[in-house]
């Protein structure tokens, strides 16, 4: 049997040869023309000049990283005019390290970090001509409880010609705090980088380090670590879908999808203390196992759960007022979503079925897979109805798991690896409820982080909001916002 | 319509009827110092905290810096360390969040007689996240679920500064939102308070920044109420807000 393909690649740094900056981007756009994807483009201090690495996803082998050195300064002739996908990792490489995509079209701060911070009445927004165009600024400090971030749209009437998304308000200086601590002490600050999605982040950090330190991770720690995953896509699927109906005042569903979450969450609790599962996973292993009295107080949860789930779903598609709503509004078609690059489950509701846990499934996914599901119309509807069947799904997959006796869910306390491996880069993705989340860590001589890049799914997913909101009324903007439920601070880091 | 009333009828009645009295199974809530002596020169702790909320001799843990993960817990060589499910935590000074042996729980909140007789039955809520991680903000989001249903008490979030009461402040304060928190500030009328809710809020960790974080804001505005958690349980938030007004459950 093949090795399944791993969403973890560990390499050491003097593999990678440095080639020049232009040749890099060279090979990024052959690979880019070969079906491969971008998934990260960044840069690290080394001396006086700049490590650029570029972590690529090829689709019959997996992860590939390739690496170049570059002077201070210098530029290169950007990827984005071919290859949108990765316009914003063209810009957020220019604004960490100063080397220019030359020909970028769009090259605009990604999060007004370093010495752009307090500067953000600076953003160069586009501006459309003429004279019956009126522009209308939203934000950064929004009218319900939710994070900041400029919403400006250029409209004609009520239509929308174009809507400019500045973000960066949330910008905490994240990777360089993480720089801070020793490398196995991260969790519990990894878990809040961006808060709602504690899970996958914590996931990623330890899968790298537990690499780097050449750590054995049984299969009963990594089927608890797919639970916790699985419980936090459900829960904030339904924050999702709880905003979208308030945003409607479909408020028989509004109410129903908080309390349904309540109980997932407070299931989340029982098991580790958390409702956002904070101190559930560590380097090593998990703190808190799955013992057989929250097998059964997990199971009974669900059970009861997706019959309440069921009847509210089918109140709220069979409703008109709903389908006439979301029906055709904020569509994303499929080639727009190629194009830009965009991930999860904003992708997959515009037909393009990439999910990490199927194309790079590791041994877990190997023996429990995970359904890919898509949907076609690219609107606010399909990512309604999505999330809907990716709840479904997780809850089906959870039941598989939790009713399979022979899977053992009674781990030991986590055994951390007691030193990393010098000089040695890990990329490792996990894909949470809004796509893949990146995190790349690189040590030094020493064993210590010398870098830590971290990505958020709604780097790429921002974008595609902004054309998903394209054509249609100011008034239906909310509704657009909440159908793709992205991250500020996972943007802002 | 007869589907509105089946998921009516499962809906059920899931308000908490005395969230004071409430048993959140399981929470990883307030940490308990126990009285004996530690292991000499031991300090497992201290290197454990991600955020330097533990301090030695004898050993306390300021809840404004602590985000209940629990990595001190299973450190302690001594089993001086451990967690309840008790989320009355907040306080109305940052001083009184600090726990110890001696001192088991935070010093309650304080009601007050001004704010009670203004706002005792009706505070009306401006969320600001200055750099929170959505951890808190969907936290305070869940006061208005079903569950916590805090607008009972004749406490909601309103959507304009012009409308509101209080400032309810999540996030460490990042510089690129230290301006936008002040303009919001600005155009609350007076009488206005500032709520901090989570670690962030109160005391910048766990992202102290020295380049990122600016905290000007909450020490020139000083907060009416702290309220711990990463993030905050709904729980510490709405007993917090009662007790500060003096409002019975």
């Amino acid at each position: 049997m093949n090795m399944p393909l791993q969403p973890i690649l560990t390499v050491p740094v003097r593999q990678l040869s440095p080639l020049a900056l232009a040749d890099l981007a060279n090979e990024c756009r052959q690979a880019l023309g070969n079906g491969s994807r971008l998934l990260a483009f960044y840069g690290r201090p080394e001396a006086d000049r700049w490590l650029v690495t570029a972590v690529l996803l090829t689709p019959a082998s997996g992860l590939r990283v390739l690496r170049a050195t570059a002077a201070p300064g210098e530029s290169y002739p950007a990827l984005t005019p071919s290859f949108p996908a990765v316009q914003i990792l063209e810009r957020e490489l220019w604004e960490q390290t100063g080397l220019v995509p030359k020909e970028h079209p769009w090259l605009k701060p990604v999060r007004f970090e370093g010495a752009r911070q307090g500067r953000t009445a600076e953003y160069p927004f586009f501006s459309v001509r003429g004279e019956e165009i009126h522009e209308v600024g939203v934000g950064p400090i929004h009218a319900s409880v939710i994070e900041p971030g400029h919403f400006r749209f250029m409209c004609h009437g009520e239509r929308v010609m174009h809507l400019e998304i500045q973000l960066g308000y949330q910008h905490r200086g994240v990777e360089r705090l993480l720089l801070g601590r020793p490398p196995l002490t991260l969790a519990s600050q990894v878990e809040s980088i961006a808060g709602d999605t504690s899970i996958a982040y914590a996931w990623g950090y330890c899968a790298a380090v537990e690499a780097l330190g050449d750590a054995r991770i049984p299969m009963a720690v990594n089927v608890v670590r797919g639970i916790a995953l699985e419980l936090e896509r459900i829960a904030m699927h339904l924050v999702a879908l709880g905003g979208l109906a308030t945003d409607i005042a479909f408020l028989q569903g509004g109410a129903t999808y908080g309390r349904l979450r309540t109980a997932i969450i407070n299931a989340t609790m029982r098991v580790c203390g958390s409702r956002f599962g904070r101190g559930w996973l560590r380097p090593g292993g998990v703190r808190h196992a799955i013992h057989d009295g929250h097998r059964r107080d997990l199971l009974e949860t669900l059970t009861a759960f997706s019959a309440d789930m069921t009847e509210v779903d089918a109140l709220m598609l069979g409703a008109r007022s709903v389908q006439s709503r979301f029906k055709g509004v904020g569509t994303l078609s499929r080639t727009a979503a190629l194009d830009l690059g965009i991930v999860g489950l904003a992708a997959r509701a515009s037909g393009v079925g990439i999910d990490t846990r199927q194309a790079l499934p590791g041994e877990l996914y190997a023996t429990h897979p995970t359904e890919t599901l898509t949907e076609d119309s690219g609107d606010c509807w399909a990512r309604l109805v999505l999330r809907m069947r990716e709840i479904d799904a997780a809850v089906r997959w959870l039941r598989t798991v939790l009713q399979d006796s022979r899977q053992d869910l009674n781990t030991g306390a986590p055994v951390p690896p007691r030193v990393l491996a010098g000089s040695t880069l890990c990329v490792c993705l996990c894909e949470g409820f809004r796509g893949p989340v990146l995190q790349a860590l690189e040590t030094g001589a020493d064993g210590q982080l010398v870098h830590y890049k971290v990505q958020d799914p709604s780097l790429f997913n921002w974008f595609a909001l902004a054309q998903a909101v394209r054509d249609n009324e100011i008034s239906d903007f909310p509704i657009c916002n909440k159908s793709f439920d992205l991250s500020y601070c996972g943007n802002d880091l | 319509m007869l589907n509105n009333i089946r998921v009516r009828v499962s809906q059920g009645t899931q308000y908490i009827k005395d969230p004071r009295k409430a048993v959140p199974v399981g929470l990883r809530g307030k940490p308990l110092v126990a009285p004996h002596a530690c292991q000499s020169g031991c300090r497992a702790c201290v290197d454990a905290c991600p955020v330097r909320a533990i301090a030695l001799d004898p050993v306390r843990i300021d809840l404004g810096r602590c985000v209940m993960c629990g990595d001190c817990e299973p450190v302690c060589p001594s089993h001086k360390l451990s967690f309840n499910s008790d989320f009355q935590v907040a306080s109305t000074t940052p001083a009184g969040l600090v726990v110890s042996a001696d001192r088991p729980a935070p010093d309650p909140v304080q009601v007050s007689a001004a704010l009670k007789q203004r706002f005792g039955r009706s505070l009306k809520l401006r969320s600001v996240s200055a750099g929170g991680c959505n951890g808190c903000e969907l936290e305070v989001n869940a006061l208005g679920n079903v569950n916590f249903d805090l607008g009972r008490y004749g406490i909601d979030v309103v959507a304009s500064p012009r409308h509101a009461d209080a400032l309810v402040l999540t996030g460490p304060i990042t510089r690129n939102m230290a301006g936008p928190l002040q303009l919001c500030w600005e155009a609350m009328p007076e009488p206005k308070l500032v709520i901090a809710v989570g670690a962030c809020a109160i005391s910048g960790s766990p992202f102290e920044h020295p380049d990122a974080i600016d905290r000007q804001f909450v020490q020139q505005f000083r907060p009416s109420l702290y309220i711990p958690g990463c993030p905050a349980h709904p729980l510490s938030i709405v007993c917090g807000l009662l007790d500060l007004l003096g409002i019975a459950s």
